[in-house]
């Protein structure tokens, strides 16, 4: 072996804890930073991602299969100019009846043999595909609450068909383009269709050009042009449903990147942290090696491979356990964004691995050199005479402190160093600015989940609960078809009956409208109320909430379409009549994409005398029982066609992700921080066991020598969490400013401004927490260390 | 021979399997002695120092000092016997250099919770008497080699120990500054400070010291009283 082998082989074998350390720092920012660059490129324009990897429909027609036959149908494709087609595909429309979701409203079924092809090549989520009669597969948003996915093995029956038949449930699919509800063999098409129903097909197409709705529209005037008068019943376009999708995923995209960025931040800064300080430690060691006749170079080299060793093993250990974590996390951000990731990529597992490695090396390389140019003399000296420490003047005024002298001692040492408590500083601060951040967004989260809440109880029209929409209706503009509207209940009936029971604090009553105003092309919806209660929920940005008839409230998305602010006046054209209605309140509100118009059922009364309000929202008196007011409430409405439920409190499946993941990826970089600290802590340790051994023998016990030790980190973490804390809320108002300004909102106060000030304390101290975590085992080790052994260190 | 302060029965001590660092050796100092410990390097002296001062525990036999069996206490407790019975100097002095002289002696009251005003009273006293007072506010980095090892003493008698163990003392010293700290020694002793001195010089041995062990090998070469030099 050669002199240089044989040093590099007695540092790995015989510094076994930097050895160790080096190795799990290394494996543990890998794992970050391959977690966290999964993330960024799996929240990296996630629709479209998904679209390219199905092979998404640009263009998804619906033709009347009574009025086209397949082969004109499949002829569209070439007379479009399409790149590639799928179809034609029989459809038909059926209204199944599910155990858990006692719902007739209709759903799209399509009949492929397979889910792929060179169009809309559907990703099954779970289960299998069709193979014969009596099965389908359902569609799934994973983006439904849990109660409405549908689950493999549960039957639909269909009473609408004779014989009341069902189907088994063998599977659930994805499709990016929500071309269907669910799928069937395409034989079975006929016998799902009701006598007399009107059968379908469906035909997708990519195009060349469609990156903009005119290139759709013209691909569109062209297909209708191709084909029989009539035949065309519905087109949809991927723009629409881009926006749609967008609608959900686009408010989540960047606390994700956020976080990816810091995970890989985290990585860089531990890496180098430890490098630095693992050669750093070695000088002495260097100094003999260069008095027994080593070159600088030789010491380089033998520095940069006693740390490249357990990094590489480090880092291989960190791209399993990343992809194995990553798979994990690449599920639910699959959910979420409707994609098909499956894995890393393979080039952001070499990227991380290069990238660590390199960082390693260079830092090593940085700390070896330093080392290898010092005088030989110098470098023997090292450990022996001790360098000009700082930090007397922080000693003399903490040995004041009334505090117990282990404590007082500990509290002086991060001024000894400087450098290296601001490293350790830097590491807290993440971990705490991380867990700030977390916490910040799921709160964000939920606030916005909160505003969609608009009471404690609500009433719906009809005896039957209401259900998930249908998906993959392709029916312009709107993506679905509704079933036959049920009838408002009688306003007068249901208003007794709510007034009647003890318990209610208030109420309103929504009618569904639409109207247009000037300036804006499409329709929009207007949720005209009545009762006393309308305001339940929504959160304020400016003016007030409308308090008569000609007062409107709306969200920042129709004010910067129609040009407008709190106070200017506009025009509503309901049915004919034009209503002038003053802006008196701007809120934060979803809905219809930010364009719905809340106000008083009385403003629409000239244009719509007889709008009834179609769904109730009923706010309880604190500590009413809701199970039991629900049930009371039912009976007073068995002779009205309505029906009242506990408001859903359940949390969006969505946000479980969100939160899932930020949890997942918190705890992480807390880990990391924790592990940053233990090694800044092992190596001031073996740098002052000398000092420890003085301690011990001058009569130091164990318990005062862990009181010493974990003394020594809490200023850096109180130092470290009074940064991080901060910096964290720093983070979430700008990534959910950000997350406003993207969708065209502006966010409530109570969605941006999170923390209660109790709460900013806690997070400032959770860096004191990281700190403690992390010194605990080196002080543990520091306690056990035998004092004789500790005075005979150098 | 009065009751003794350090009884030491049959002491062996073995590291990793090796020949014995001490081979049952059995000795008894008493109170007011001042024994110098000789012997070539290899010999056990530090070994035995170290048992004594409850740094290092023997493979087997008993170490007693001042009625505490030192080899069955535990961490905690060994380090609660050094600050009550033991006060150690060393030869590379081992004062922390972070802390200012009055800092340093002050350390083995202050880890035994000594009243704040009792322990500074006392370290200025220490201080004063062996001639460094007017270092107490500086770091230990500033002083000569002889002042250093006073201020060791200071700290070593700071708990007024039963017993001063002292390691090589005047190693690390210059011929005037041993002659110096030899003196302080004297006069320790000659106030009826215990005394136990590991040493390789001779001299220091002669002036210091009225009783010798020779150590050869781990084991009790030579037991001798001495006529002390003046």
């Amino acid at each position: 072996m050669s002199a240089v082998g044989g040093v590099v082989r007695s540092g790995v074998g015989r510094r076994r804890v930097q050895t160790v350390v080096v190795g799990l720092v290394v494996m543990l920012a890998v794992t970050a930073a391959v977690l966290g660059g999964s993330l960024m490129v799996a929240s990296s324009a996630p629709f479209d991602r998904a679209f390219a990897q199905q092979n998404g429909a640009h263009l998804t027609a619906q033709f009347d299969a009574a009025k086209a036959t397949a082969a004109q149908v499949s002829a569209s494709a070439q007379a479009i100019g399409a790149t590639a087609s799928a179809g034609p595909f029989a459809t038909t429309i059926i209204s199944p009846d599910t155990a858990r979701n006692r719902d007739s409203e209709p759903m799209t079924v399509v009949g492929r043999a397979d889910p792929g092809g060179p169009v809309d090549a559907v990703s099954l989520i779970s289960g299998r595909w069709v193979t014969g009669a009596g099965e389908i597969v359902l569609f799934s948003d994973g983006r439904l609450p849990e109660f409405f996915q549908p689950k493999v093995g549960d039957a639909l029956s269909l009473p609408d068909l004779p014989g009341s038949p069902t189907l088994k449930v063998v599977g659930t699919a994805r499709s990016v383009s929500e071309t269907a509800g669910g799928w069937v063999m395409p034989d079975q098409i006929k016998a799902l269709t009701a006598p007399g129903a009107d059968s379908g097909y469906q035909m997708l197409y990519r195009l060349a050009s469609a990156a903009t709705a005119e290139q759709i529209d013209a691909a569109r005037t062209t297909l209708l042009a191709n084909v029989p008068a009539e035949s065309l019943t519905g087109t949809r376009s991927w723009l629409v449903t881009r926006t749609n999708s967008a609608g959900n995923t686009v408010l989540y995209v960047p606390f994700l990147i956020a976080f990816g960025v810091l995970g890989v931040l985290m990585a860089v800064l531990i890496i180098s942290n430890v490098i630095a300080g693992a050669v750093g430690m070695a000088t002495r060691r260097i100094g003999i090696l260069k008095a027994l006749g080593f070159t600088p170079s030789q010491v380089v080299r033998a520095y940069l491979a006693q740390a490249l060793i357990p990094a590489s093993v480090g880092a291989v250990l960190g791209v399993v356990a990343g992809n194995a974590l990553t798979v994990g996390v690449l599920a639910q951000t699959n959910r979420l964004y409707g994609t098909s990731d499956t894995g890393v990529s393979w080039w952001l597992d070499a990227l991380v691995v290069a990238g660590a490695l390199a960082m390693v090396a260079i830092t090593a390389w940085a700390a070896a050199s330093r080392a290898g140019r010092l005088r030989t003399v110098d470098a023997l000296a090292v450990g022996r005479t001790k360098g000009l420490r700082h930090g007397h003047t922080a000693a003399r005024l903490t040995a004041r402190l009334p505090l117990p002298r282990p404590v007082s001692l500990g509290l002086a040492h991060p001024f000894a160093r400087p450098a290296r408590s601001a490293t350790i500083i830097a590491a807290i601060a993440f971990g705490a600015a991380a867990a700030t951040f977390a916490v910040g967004l799921g709160s964000t989260l939920n606030e916005v989940q909160a505003t969609e809440s608009h009471g404690d109880v609500i009433i719906h029209p009809g005896k039957r609960m209401s259900g998930p929409p249908p998906a993959g209706l392709p029916t312009e503009g709107q993506g679905r078809v509704a079933g036959g509207p049920p009838s408002p209940p009688d306003p007068v009936a249901v208003v007794r009956a709510i007034t009647a029971q003890a318990g209610t604090a208030g109420y309103s009553g929504e009618a569904d409208t639409q109207v247009t105003v000037a300036g804006l092309t499409n329709a929009l919806d207007v949720l005209a109320y009545t009762g006393d209660n309308s305001s339940y929920g929504y959160r304020m940005i400016g003016g007030r909430w409308f308090s008569q008839a000609n007062e409107i409230v709306v969200s920042t998305p129709f004010l910067t379409a129609t040009r407008t602010k709190v106070g200017d006046s506009v025009v509503l054209t309901d049915h004919g009549v034009d209503i002038t209605v003053r802006i008196v309140g701007e809120v934060f509100n979803t809905e219809d994409r930010g364009l719905q118009i809340l106000t008083a059922a009385t403003t629409l009364a000239t244009a719509e005398p007889e709008l009834r309000a179609m769904s109730y929202s009923i706010a309880l008196k604190p500590g009413t029982d809701k199970a039991a007011y629900v049930k009371s409430l039912n009976t007073a409405l068995e002779s009205v066609e309505a029906t009242a439920e506990v408001a859903e409190e359940d949390t969006a499946e969505f946000i479980i992700v969100v939160n899932a993941l930020t949890t997942l990826l918190t705890l992480m970089l807390v880990v990391v921080a924790a592990l940053g600290v233990l090694n800044m802590v092992v190596l001031e340790t073996r740098e002052r066991v000398h000092d420890l051994g003085v301690h011990k023998a001058l009569g130091m016990t164990p318990r005062q020598t862990i009181a010493m030790v974990i003394a020594s980190v809490v200023v850096t973490g109180l130092i470290g969490g009074a940064i991080g804390a901060p910096v964290g809320v720093l983070l979430q108002r700008t990534i959910a400013t950000q997350m406003g300004n993207v969708t065209g909102f502006t966010l409530p106060a109570s969605v941006v401004d999170v923390y209660q000030p109790m709460q900013l304390v806690l997070f400032g101290l959770g860096g004191l927490l990281i700190a403690v975590t992390g010194s605990l085992l080196p002080a543990g080790w520091a306690a056990k260390t035998r004092t004789a052994t500790a005075l005979r260190t150098e | 021979m009065t009751e003794p302060v350090i009884e030491l029965h049959e002491v062996s001590r073995r590291y990793d399997g090796g020949p014995p660092a001490l081979d049952s050796v059995s000795l008894r100092i008493a109170a007011g002695e001042a024994v110098a410990i000789l012997g070539p390097s290899g010999s056990g002296k530090s070994t035995l120092l170290n048992l004594v001062a409850g740094l290092d525990r023997p493979s087997s036999g008993t170490v007693s000092v001042d009625g505490v069996r030192v080899d069955e206490l535990g961490e905690a407790a060994s380090a609660r016997y050094r600050r009550a019975k033991v006060g150690m100097v060393f030869q590379f002095f081992n004062l922390l250099d972070d802390l200012t002289v009055a800092d340093n002696v002050m350390l083995p009251a202050q880890l035994a919770g000594m009243a704040r005003d009792q322990t500074r009273q006392r370290a200025a006293d220490l201080l004063g008497k062996l001639g460094v007072a007017q270092h107490s506010r500086a770091y230990p980095g500033r002083l000569s080699g002889g002042e250093r090892q006073r201020v060791a003493v200071a700290r070593a008698l700071m708990n007024r120990p039963a017993l001063l163990l002292a390691d090589e003392p005047t190693g690390a010293l210059d011929t005037a500054s041993g002659e110096d700290v030899q003196q302080l020694i004297k006069d320790l002793h000659a106030d009826g400070q215990t005394i136990v001195l590991v040493t390789h010089d001779l001299a220091l041995a002669r002036a210091c010291a009225t009783r010798t062990i020779q150590l050869v090998d781990g084991r009790v070469a030579a037991d001798t009283a001495m006529n002390r030099v003046r």
